[in-house]
């Protein structure tokens, strides 16, 4: 149900993009006004998105982790596993961020002969990372369309990614990369129950919205190609506030529009925001320092409290008369 | 409410935001003009209908795709010769038919591949007509 639902507002989102192209005012809409609306609501949700979750308080360094803390120098400790400084956060953060770490460890549990049985499950941890390493390298690669001249790093990254020259215009390995990431992370929601059970409509429709934006641009580049200079006119366009409307550019191209806008909105709002969010993963950007260091609950209420200085000022003379020791005479 | 880590939670968010914002800081809002392409080769000035082998809109967006064909029909099927979508006739030959008229590479070819980031594998084992000279 959830798949069908995310199914068909990707198919309304397609045919949007028709009637965007065969308009003129709405093609005008969609790549003049659109353009900057979408960028506004995606960097503006973006920024609320992470001051809202800096809002949170994290009192207390969360240990959750799988190597030895640091204690008696004759100890050996796991200064990547468990941290107590900040060199070593940076470490695990940056391996959490870049290789994606803590998935890695997966694991998978099934009954075999009565009996739950682990076992390391590396999959979804490959095509993740393949999934979202190529995304990362389709979006610098597009800066090219952003920049005049062109940075001479983006021309050889995209000459790296087109290393094999296979076809005209070359296959990009990243683009072969994402639709295989795209494909596992789509199949397995589709084929395991149990994770059928618990996807949601955001999870069908990012992924589906993201494999629309693949498949138009896969399209454009491969079978039915785009006038490039048209292109690129209008994407400067935009970045130098001097917008124009494209002439001639087909149908996918506007199809690949409209679901990048629509990505670009329904990111903030969505959980696609664990690119930001990963960076405040408090079980992994804290150092175990618990030990050394006091944290102090920052909610904690003010106690009204009765030191026994006080006390002994408030009783001096009883206490006196009665023969108990003081410490103040 | 208070913003807890201050520091690096803003220090994070200018980070995004210039990242994000990149194309704009790198084109400060100088308006670029698209490449300027010379059409007024000898060849082509001596020509009735400036016309190329297909319509120039189909030209634009396919050019590569059809010098893959032409490319394949010479070298694999030994086939030299192209009917256009109109019925002329034409050489298949790079150097011949194309650059007869686009005989100014640098100020055609390179110009819109240099704009759109483009890395033709033509001059691999072609020769640029001008070098030879």
């Amino acid at each position: 149900m959830n798949l069908l639902t995310s199914f068909i507002a990707v198919l309304i989102l397609t045919l949007a993009a028709l009637g965007f192209a065969y308009s003129t005012g709405l093609t005008y809409l969609l790549t003049v006004v659109i353009p900057y609306a979408a960028f506004a609501v995606f960097m503006v949700g973006f920024v609320f998105r992470v001051v809202q979750w800096a809002k949170a308080p994290v009192p207390f360094r969360i240990p959750s982790t799988c190597g030895q803390e640091k204690s008696l120098p004759w100890i050996r400790t796991n200064p990547l596993d468990n941290p107590s400084c900040l060199w070593g956060v940076i470490g695990r953060m940056a391996l959490e961020i870049l290789l994606f770490r803590s998935l890695f460890r997966n694991t998978r549990v099934e009954i075999l002969q009565k009996r739950p049985v682990y076992d390391s499950a590396k999959w979804l941890w490959f095509f993740g990372l393949l999934f979202h390493w190529s995304l990362l390298i389709i979006v610098l690669r597009h800066l090219r369309f952003f920049i005049e001249p062109i940075a001479g790093w983006i021309n050889s990254l995209s000459a790296l990614d087109g290393f094999f020259e296979i076809g005209i215009p070359t296959l990009y390995l990243s683009d072969a990369a994402i639709l295989a990431g795209l494909s596992f992370l789509l199949l397995r929601r589709l084929i395991s129950s149990r994770l059928r059970y618990i996807s949601l409509f955001t999870d069908y429709f990012s992924l589906l919205l993201i494999l629309g934006v693949v498949g138009t641009g896969l399209l454009m580049r491969h079978f039915f190609p785009a006038d490039l200079l048209q292109v690129k006119n209008m994407a400067l366009g935009w970045v130098t506030f001097s917008p124009v409307v494209p002439k001639e550019v087909g149908m996918l191209f506007y199809m690949h529009l409209c679901f990048v806008f629509t990505l670009m909105v329904f990111f903030p709002m969505s959980k696609l925001m664990h690119m930001g969010g990963v960076f405040l993963s408090p079980t992994r950007n804290l150092a175990n320092d618990n030990r050394m260091k006091r944290h102090i609950n920052p909610w904690n209420a003010p106690v009204k409290v009765h030191t026994y200085e006080e006390y002994e000022d408030e009783f001096r003379e009883k206490m006196k008369l009665a023969g108990l020791p003081l410490d103040k005479e | 409410m208070k913003l807890y880590n201050r520091g690096i939670i803003l220090a994070g968010i200018v980070v995004f935001l210039i990242l994000a914002s990149g194309p704009f800081w790198y084109g400060r809002g100088r308006a670029v003009s698209p490449p300027d392409l010379k059409l007024d080769t000898p060849a082509i000035e001596q020509l009735k209908e400036k016309l190329c082998v297909e319509p120039a809109p189909y030209m634009r967006a396919n050019h590569m795709r059809l010098l893959n064909d032409w490319r394949d029909s010479v070298v694999r099927e030994g086939k030299r010769t192209y009917t256009a979508a109109d019925g002329k006739v034409y050489k298949i030959s790079l150097t011949g038919t194309c650059l007869e008229c686009h005989s100014n590479k640098e100020q055609f070819c390179d110009r819109c591949h240099d704009y759109a980031g483009a890395k033709p594998a033509c001059w691999d084992c072609h020769i640029i007509p001008e070098e030879v000279r």
